[in-house]
């Protein structure tokens, strides 16, 4: 099979033209170029989003006022929110879907490669856009990522236009994004790559794009109609013009919560691929693991004022979204039980792709048991806009999303780079990492039981051990991460040459080209049997 | 290559606009759901009619009247008594006093909640100065009237019902509708 491939490629060598320096990467058209773009993207995001997070643990580190403003303050939360979901999660798992969903169901190139060039090539502008408004008078947005009126409306900055326009621009660029993955995925296929013979990366990402196109235009009315009821006199959201600041949490939770499983379902993909392949077992429960992630989709759309309980809503709404929150759970459960099942008896070994897989599973699962502690109503009064929020929704996001990313990069790393990378070093990353995330988040869990509110720029006297703690871990993590840039750096430089199929137990299309994988990549589709 | 892709793509972008303007109408919906289950404590804002034949003489209900102006809005602001109790079905007459301590001419938008929200719904008002503009010169003072009952039909649960206003500025506003309506006169 390889061969073949081989071949061809040697045929069509004159394909391989591209245009060079700068004007290679502002044209590209190819699948893998723009794969690679969104990665750099989002890890260079990573750590600017990273070094406001750093802003913040800094000034938590002791109780009182040390280095910055309560309004600089204010404006590091919230644009390290919005880089961190808009600019390094999301373009992440672009990326990598740019790069593996062509070769995992044997198309050439993604279905509209020009409009993938077009969605790529936005996106900095997005987050230029985002991070001047930081030096504009009066600062950033300072209002949280979640902008509730009327915080973004009556008491906001001038910045709020910028921040309204970076967020039309990330929301294009998403949907953009999403098309092309669906069209890639129903159009594409190779033959005998039936529905349900394909990897649930791609599964997974097909059900995420769907979301997307769902929900980020409903983001992008929200900010419109931020933006005109500061600007133009309209009130959706001022009551004083028959408006209801109330709606803007139901409009913005509306695209709020599915938008917490599109940055999670492409995860459950990846761990999905990895664990088989270390335990060198086929996934246990293929089928249930499309369905749960179907019925997660769907539950999405019904939870969402699980984020509002405070608000006050009458108990048959307090009870519907509580019990429709705590059915996720189910679904949840049920992809749990198989990735554990798939390492039943597997021979399994723990190169570092499998140790961030099998961290994913622990302390994914630590977030999803602090979110059902949230579901229950009565007992959200007393955790909402605590900690302890602020802990389940990083342990969700920091140790699963980021986790599963850095997972799927060592995973695919030798397939293109051709490089094997350096597993002392990336085990270093791995337990470095591991203990500082826990040093970091855990804490969390007991400051905000304790009633230490989040997005405040100083604390009770009696927070400031704990602080101390999480802030050590922070930068102890934040430290770790160059442990990664220096790793991939290095085995994109050179080392000791992949094969082909890179791990003894991988399995699949993208397993079955050489590595590093050729610039045109299956232009003949292979045959799946 | 290209047309292969068309239909499903065009299916995808149709399904994208249609969901930013179903974001636009969550706006109308989220009102039309909110009158029908009294949720948020809305209540009409058109008069209802003073069909109270029926009064329950068996039932007390308390009722609490708040009264605030809005962070801008530099009227003082007071309902003349804090809290009655009234029988379901009586109609009554509640004045507020409002008085506009400023050099100058300011118009005023009362907007009613209803605490218990699902409440809202047994909240008849017959007359209201909420569903005017209230115009008052610099200096001055007036009395606001509500007349209002509360529904025989409301459930046993609910003993007491607290109505909130918040008084706007919303002087903007008035001035180019006055402006407006000169130039059409002309």
């Amino acid at each position: 099979m390889s061969a073949a491939v081989k071949d061809h490629e040697h045929d069509h060598e004159h394909h391989d033209h591209k245009p060079s320096g700068i004007k290679r990467w502002l044209y590209t058209t190819n699948h893998k170029d723009i794969g690679t773009m969104y990665l750099v993207f989002a890890l260079i995001m990573f750590f600017i989003g990273g070094a406001m997070a750093m802003v913040i643990r800094a000034e938590l580190f002791q109780p009182g006022m040390q280095f910055v403003e309560p309004n600089f303050f204010n404006q590091m939360t919230t644009v390290h929110g919005l880089i961190m979901v808009f600019g390094a999660v999301m373009p992440a798992f672009t990326g990598l879907a740019n790069w593996m969903i062509p070769m995992m169901i044997g198309a050439p190139d993604m279905a509209l490669p020009r409009m993938n060039n077009w969605s790529f090539w936005i996106l900095p502008f997005a987050f230029l856009i985002l991070l001047i408004s930081l030096f504009m008078p009066g600062g950033g947005p300072a209002f949280g990522w979640t902008f509730y009126a009327p915080l973004s409306t009556t008491y906001s900055g001038d910045s709020t236009a910028l921040f309204v326009f970076s967020v039309h621009i990330m929301g294009i660029s998403s949907i953009m994004g999403a098309i092309n993955v669906i069209v890639t995925i129903f159009n594409l296929r190779a033959p005998g790559m039936t529905w349900m013979k394909m990897p649930l990366f791609v599964w997974t990402w097909l059900i995420t794009a769907f979301l997307l196109i769902m929900v980020m235009p409903v983001l992008a009315g929200a900010v419109t109609m931020v933006l005109t009821d500061k600007y133009f006199g309209t009130s959706f959201f001022d009551a004083a013009g028959g408006g209801d600041p109330v709606l803007f949490q139901h409009i913005f939770w509306f695209f709020g919560h599915p938008e917490v499983y599109i940055m999670i379902l492409p995860a459950f993909g990846i761990v999905s691929s990895i664990v088989p392949t270390f335990a060198r077992k086929p996934l246990f429960g293929y089928a249930s693991m499309v369905y749960a992630t179907s019925s997660i989709a769907i539950l999405s759309f019904l939870v969402w004022a699980h984020h509002m309980f405070t608000t006050g809503m009458p108990v048959a709404g307090a009870l519907f979204f509580m019990y429709c929150t705590m059915l996720i759970a189910v679904p949840t459960g049920v992809k749990v039980f198989n990735w554990v099942a798939t390492m039943w008896r597997g021979a399994m070994t723990f190169e570092v792709p499998m140790m961030f897989a099998l961290a994913f599973i622990v302390l994914f699962t630590i977030g999803g048991f602090s979110g059902l502690m949230l579901a229950i109503t009565p007992a959200d009064f007393q955790y909402h806009d605590t900690y302890f929020v602020v802990a389940h929704f990083h342990y969700v996001l920091v140790t699963g999303a980021v986790f599963s990313i850095i997972a799927a990069a060592y995973y695919w790393l030798p397939k293109w780079t051709g490089f094997m990378y350096d597993e002392k070093l990336g085990q270093w990353h791995f337990w470095c990492s591991l203990i500082s995330v826990n040093l970091l988040f855990f804490p969390m869990h007991f400051v905000g039981l304790a009633g230490m509110p989040r997005r405040i720029p100083d604390y009770a006297l009696q927070f400031a051990d704990f602080n101390a703690f999480i802030s050590i871990g922070g930068f102890l993590f934040g430290a770790s991460q160059l442990l990664f840039v220096w790793l991939v750096v290095k085995c994109a430089r050179g080392g000791e040459k992949a094969t082909a199929q890179v791990w003894e137990g991988a399995e699949g299309l993208e397993w079955e080209v050489p590595s590093p994988a050729p610039y045109h990549t299956f232009e003949t589709p292979p045959h799946v049997k | 290559m290209a047309l292969k892709h068309q239909p499903l793509t065009v299916k995808l972008a149709v399904i994208a606009l249609a969901m930013f303007g179903f974001g636009f109408a969550l706006v109308p919906l989220y009102d039309v759901f909110c009158d029908l289950t009294g949720l948020n404590g809305k209540t009409a804002t058109t008069a209802a009619t003073a069909d109270a034949a029926q009064i329950d003489i068996s039932r007390e209900v308390v009722i609490e009247f708040i009264a605030r102006p809005n962070k801008q809005m530099p009227w003082i602001f007071e309902p003349e008594v804090r809290r009655m109790t009234v029988h379901p079905g009586e109609i009554h007459i509640m004045n507020y006093l409002a008085e506009n301590p400023t050099g100058r001419f300011i118009v005023g938008q009362a907007v009613p909640s209803v605490s218990p929200g699902q409440a809202a719904l047994y909240f008849h008002k017959i007359e209201c100065f909420c569903f005017t503009q209230q115009k008052l010169d610099a200096g001055k003072n007036m009395l606001m009237p509500l007349q209002f009952y509360v529904d025989p039909a409301l459930p046993s649960q609910f003993s007491t019902i607290t109505l909130s206003y918040t008084l706007y500025d919303v002087t903007n506003g008035w001035t180019e509708s006055i402006a407006e309506s000169t130039q059409l006169g002309e």
